[in-house]
């Protein structure tokens, strides 16, 4: 019996590992598979950490004395800059990325994610966006105006260089990145999840991660508006925080809160999810209070939203709205100490063992905990005023970020590299490593909190030469360096467990999680068959469901047509659905990246004919990734093993990438509503308003564009049959219309006789620009439509295509009449001011 | 060894303070931040011992927490723990924030305009009939409050005078106001805490504040000397 399961699984490793596998070579190059996306991730991540860590030493250095020549200021602000954003953008962001795409599938019982073509083509992003930045900074024309890139500093007026361009594009180059993986973990999450697992039987990571990624997907968009913004105000001269043509320098702070205080959760949350899962198994038992966490986590979620504006106490808003952001951003201490309670309930009532991941436990705790408690104390406005923009913000960030993230992280990469190696940790270097790093930190940044009371502002490169300052800036370099030959031992740690660590078979920490019923290092295709899950999936026994899986007793334990499939279900009960194709490695992610690329080093330096012209290639790419996808005939219920049939995706009401194209279409009209906010914003903030050069739109017209809206909407909705094959008519007449919409918002944006004279009429331009940007998007999106049904891939049942296109239709018609609303609504209020 | 350190810190910072710190306050306002700081430092020491003292004794002695139900633990470490702690707080510092923000046109008040550039500050004083200019300087009465209306003709800048408990932003394009109220006279620092440029770091003035006829005479004179 042994002996034939062992041969059963030996040959279906063989099959999947033969489809699933990526090549060697260059053919490296065209990975897609969510183990490999998922590390390089994580170890470019590590190099930038470095990096980062290497600018932070050069400020220590420079600090270590009062009147320090190591570096003069402009270089000191390249550094400072760089310093953050690389922590920010370039580590923690794609770091917590990279350990979701390597986890999720594992954990939720799935062999990948749910767009692996798209993993590959954010990777591709971040990695030429942030090796733009590294380029600033070794030509010396790095980012200089800190990390949140306040404007005016930040104008080309007072920053004429590249530099601020490098940060806007080369950062909305990264960030692309960012939203293309909340939306595939989001629809992963939802949908590609074991038979049986409901979302209530998730383990907790799953849970940890779809609040992530739902404020990443609200999080970014104004962000990424700001950028846009800010750089077509450089570029062209649009003066959107010029408040000599009634714009407003408030606005960009707006804008970069409102994305930079959810940031930090998004930061946090993914480490306290990985501490939540391997905390109970150091316990030994199963985490306490998992409904009271979740709850924790969505309400952490939704408060993280509202907390923007306490990073701008000191910019002029009246006390009383001050004190309501002051309360939120106390309250958010509660949900914090829900988590904290919950891992001390779990450890109360279980049997705890200490072990590396436990020794960063403990570090995270230590430093979080101080970091949480100086929250609460910068949250409150009166101490506020001493201690914003001090060194004590400083030193609370870092024990937050630090303690929060990059604690809990390395807890992790104990627990879970070994997953990825199929070795054990060495162990010698591990403890003093740890301790040099714990003690060093501490000592760094404790001591700083003080600094910044007796008077040290941020960013300063000298100071005043008194005892006081110059000694607690000594010990801050000093422990900084301890800090920095710890992560040296680190480093060196993990180089000895590649080489010398013990293979271990499997389960090496008796975990009760899926990720670990699988060989390890595991094969590409993660589950040689599917499980089913009938308990919370932190109580299963990986080691006995292991053996099942291999021997292909689970789900589509088997190989069909070479295809590469997994399954997909219902988003809440967890029963299956669905039967998910997914794509072939491919060099299309990266070229697509690449032509990305083009048009970003086309804006930095300004050659906006290539700049103009390589969207059109990166659509051209992206639509020849959906060739040959799809099929030709129905199918109809598949078999997938253990006598159940499901369609597969291309004939499902609720493919995956439907649930993509509503998350992505809730980021965009994230992005607008900001815009609607700012316009807002603008005629209530700054100064110039009302004023006479407002764009007056057009009665007739405006009911015109009004109709063609409407009827586009009804039109999308009647290419969707009820019965019979994709009709073309409706199809056709979708994107005549979307082209008259396109003409009339161009005509309607090239009419604006000077958007450079004021910031309202900057702002209609940019409305009226998106509008017609998006009809452009709808007539590819519908045009698509009809040469995917016209070639056959469309029938009464596979209307997949179809439908995704129907979506964003219905955006983007919907958008076109919000688009002439907020025009009304600016016309009116820019040509009276605020009613006293 | 931790709590011996913690407690020894206000002595070690009694020492040796520089002219800008906001823990050797000048004044009534920063005296009662800095009093906030001291309430909210100790408070924290407790909370962080009462932490960290549980996950030593959870570590350590295992079972001794499993007599409070798991629930029971979430329920008063995450609610009932810091809900009042945060209400407290909450309410203390909104009385204190609402005294603290100043409103327009508070009575008594001497009224200066600073206006920052890269990398300077220009106090104009609006009460003497020739509004005369200092550079760099801030010339302001004991015990009278002093009502500063910052702008700026460039970038964000932001007023910072650690001993009188005062910071608010220079933004172009708005009109922002602070309080500032000494109790001793002296030569104090001020500074731009809001990065503006290379000139950042020396963006520095000083604060003199000087009896009320001292003042007075100065004023008239235009602060010529």
């Amino acid at each position: 019996m042994t002996q034939t399961r062992g041969g059963q699984s030996l040959r279906l490793h063989r099959q999947l590992s033969a489809i699933w596998g990526t090549g060697p070579g260059f053919a490296r190059l065209a990975a897609v598979n969510h183990s490999v996306i998922g590390k390089r991730f994580m170890a470019t991540a590590a190099i930038f950490f470095a990096i980062g860590g290497l600018l932070g030493m050069l400020i220590r250095t420079q600090l270590a004395s009062s009147e320090s020549p190591f570096m003069e200021e402009g270089l000191y602000a390249q550094v400072f800059t760089m310093h953050g954003t690389i922590m920010m953008f370039l580590f923690a962001i794609p770091m917590l990325e990279g350990l979701a795409i390597y986890l999720l599938p594992k954990l939720l019982g799935a062999r990948d994610l749910a767009f692996p073509r798209l993993t590959a083509y954010g990777y591709w992003c971040y990695l030429f966006g942030g090796t733009m930045l590294l380029a600033a900074l070794a030509f010396g024309v790095a980012p200089d105006s800190g990390w949140f890139m306040y404007t005016p500093l930040s104008s080309r007026v007072f920053s004429p260089g590249i530099n601020a361009d490098v940060w806007l594009l080369g950062i909305t180059f990264v960030e692309i990145s960012a939203l293309s993986a909340a939306v595939e973990i989001l629809v992963s999450i939802l949908k590609l999840r074991a038979p049986g697992m409901s979302l209530a039987r998730m383990p907790i990571f799953g849970w940890y991660m779809l609040v992530t990624a739902g404020m990443m997907v609200v999080g970014f968009p104004p962000l990424i508006l700001g950028s846009i913004l800010l750089e077509l105000e450089r570029a062209f001269d649009l003066p959107f925080f010029d408040p000599a043509r009634g714009g407003d320098p408030l606005l960009w702070q707006h804008l970069f809160w409102l994305f930079g205080h959810p940031e930090v959760y998004i930061i946090f949350l993914p480490a306290a999810g990985a501490i939540s899962t391997f905390l109970p198994v150091f316990a030994g038992r199963p985490l306490a209070g998992y409904r009271a966490v979740v709850v924790a986590l969505i309400a952490m979620g939704f408060l993280s939203l509202g907390l923007w504006v306490h990073h701008m106490y000191l910019v002029g808003i009246p006390h009383l709205a001050l004190s309501f952001f002051s309360a939120a951003s106390a309250l958010v201490a509660i949900p914090t100490a829900v988590q904290i309670f919950a891992w001390l309930a779990t450890l109360s009532h279980g049997r705890p063992r200490f072990s590396l991941p436990m020794l960063y436990f403990f570090g995270f705790l230590f430093i979080f905990v101080i970091g949480g408690l100086t929250g609460v104390m910068v949250a409150m406005v009166p101490f506020d005023i001493q201690a914003h923009d001090s060194h004590f913000v400083v030193a609370h960030l870092h024990y937050v970020l630090v303690g929060g993230f990059v604690f809990p992280v390395l807890g992790a990469a104990y627990y879970w590299v070994p997953h990825m190696t199929g070795r054990m940790p060495v162990n010698h270097l591990a403890k003093p490593a740890f301790w040099m790093i714990f003690v060093g930190f501490n000592v760094t940044f404790f001591i700083m909190h003080l600094t910044g009371l007796r008077g040290m502002p941020r960013r300063a490169h000298l100071y005043p030469a008194e005892p006081g300052l110059e000694w607690f800036n000594f010990i801050s370099s000093v422990g900084s360096f301890v800090m920095a030959i710890g992560f040296g031992l680190l480093l060196l740690d993990f180089a000895l467990h590649f080489r010398f660590g013990r293979a271990f078979r499997r389960n090496p920490w008796q975990a009760r999680t899926l990720e670990w019923a699988m060989p390890t290092p595991p094969p590409p295709y993660a589950f040689a068959s599917l499980p089913h899950v009938e308990v919370r999936a932190d109580t299963l026994h990986p080691d006995r469901i292991g053996a099942e899986l291999a021997a292909g007793q689970g789900y589509l334990g088997f190989v069909r047509e070479g295809r590469m499939e997994t399954l997909a279900v219902e988003a809440i009960g967890g029963r299956v659905e669905q039967v998910v194709e997914l794509p072939r490695p491919s060099y299309l992610p990266l070229f697509t990246a690449l032509a990305t690329g083009v048009f970003f080093m086309a804006m930095l330096f300004k050659v906006y004919v290539v700049a103009a012209l390589a969207p059109l290639l990166v659509v051209a790419l992206f639509l020849r990734w959906t060739v040959g996808r799809g099929r030709r005939s129905d199918s109809g219920p598949e078999d997938v093993g253990r006598g159940v049939s499901v369609p597969s995706h291309f004939e499902s009401r609720s493919a995956p990438s439907i649930w993509a194209m509503m998350f992505a279409l809730i980021a965009d009209a994230t992005l607008f509503a900001s815009l609607v906010f700012g316009g807002l914003f603008l005629w209530i903030s700054a100064p110039g308003w009302p004023t006479p050069v407002m764009p007056q739109p057009d009665g007739i017209a405006t009911l015109a564009m009004l109709a063609v809206a409407g009827l586009g909407c009804l039109s999308a909705w009647r290419s969707i049959p009820s019965g019979g094959a994709g009709r073309l008519a409706p199809l056709a007449f979708t994107v005549i219309l979307h082209a008259g919409t396109m003409i009339f918002f161009a005509w309607s944006a090239a009419a604006i006789a000077d958007p450079t004279e004021h910031a309202a009429a900057a702002t209609v331009f940019f409305a009226l620009c998106y509008a017609a940007l998006h009809a452009a998007i709808g007539l590819v999106f519908a045009g698509y439509g009809l040469w995917r049904a016209a070639t056959g891939w469309v029938s009464s049942v596979r209307l997949l295509d179809l439908r995704i296109g129907l979506l964003f239709h219905l955006y983007a018609f919907a958008a076109a009449a919000i688009t002439l609303a907020f025009w009304w609504l600016m016309a009116t209020l820019g040509g009276t001011g605020i009613p006293a | 060894m931790f709590p011996a350190i913690v407690l020894a810190v206000p002595l070690v910072l009694s020492g040796c303070a520089g002219d800008a710190s906001a823990l050797d306050p000048a004044g009534p306002d920063a005296r009662a931040i800095a009093r906030l700081w001291w309430v909210m430092f100790y408070a924290s020491i407790v909370l962080f011992a009462l932490v960290m003292g549980l996950f030593a004794l959870v570590m350590l002695k295992p079972g001794a927490g499993a007599r409070l139900p798991e629930g029971r633990w979430i329920l008063w470490g995450g609610l009932w723990m810091p809900v009042p702690v945060l209400m407290a707080l909450l309410v203390v510092s909104l009385v204190q924030g609402e005294h603290l923000l100043a409103r327009e046109g508070s009575g008594d008040a001497l009224r200066v305009e600073a206006h920052a550039r890269q990398w300077q500050w220009e106090f104009r004083y609006l009460d003497a009939e020739n509004r005369p200019v200092t550079v760099d300087v801030l010339h302001m009465p004991v015990d009278r409050p002093v009502e500063v209306v910052t702008t700026s003709e460039d970038v964000i800048h932001s007023l910072w005078v650690p001993v009188l408990g005062g910071k608010i932003d220079a933004v172009p394009g708005h009109r922002n106001r602070v309080r500032l109220l000494a109790d001793k006279t002296g030569n104090f620092g001020g500074l731009c805490a809001e990065y503006c440029g290379t000139g950042h770091t020396n963006m520095r003035f000083r604060v003199l504040v000087h009896e009320p006829e001292a003042f007075r005479a100065l004023l008239e004179r235009g602060f010529v000397e």
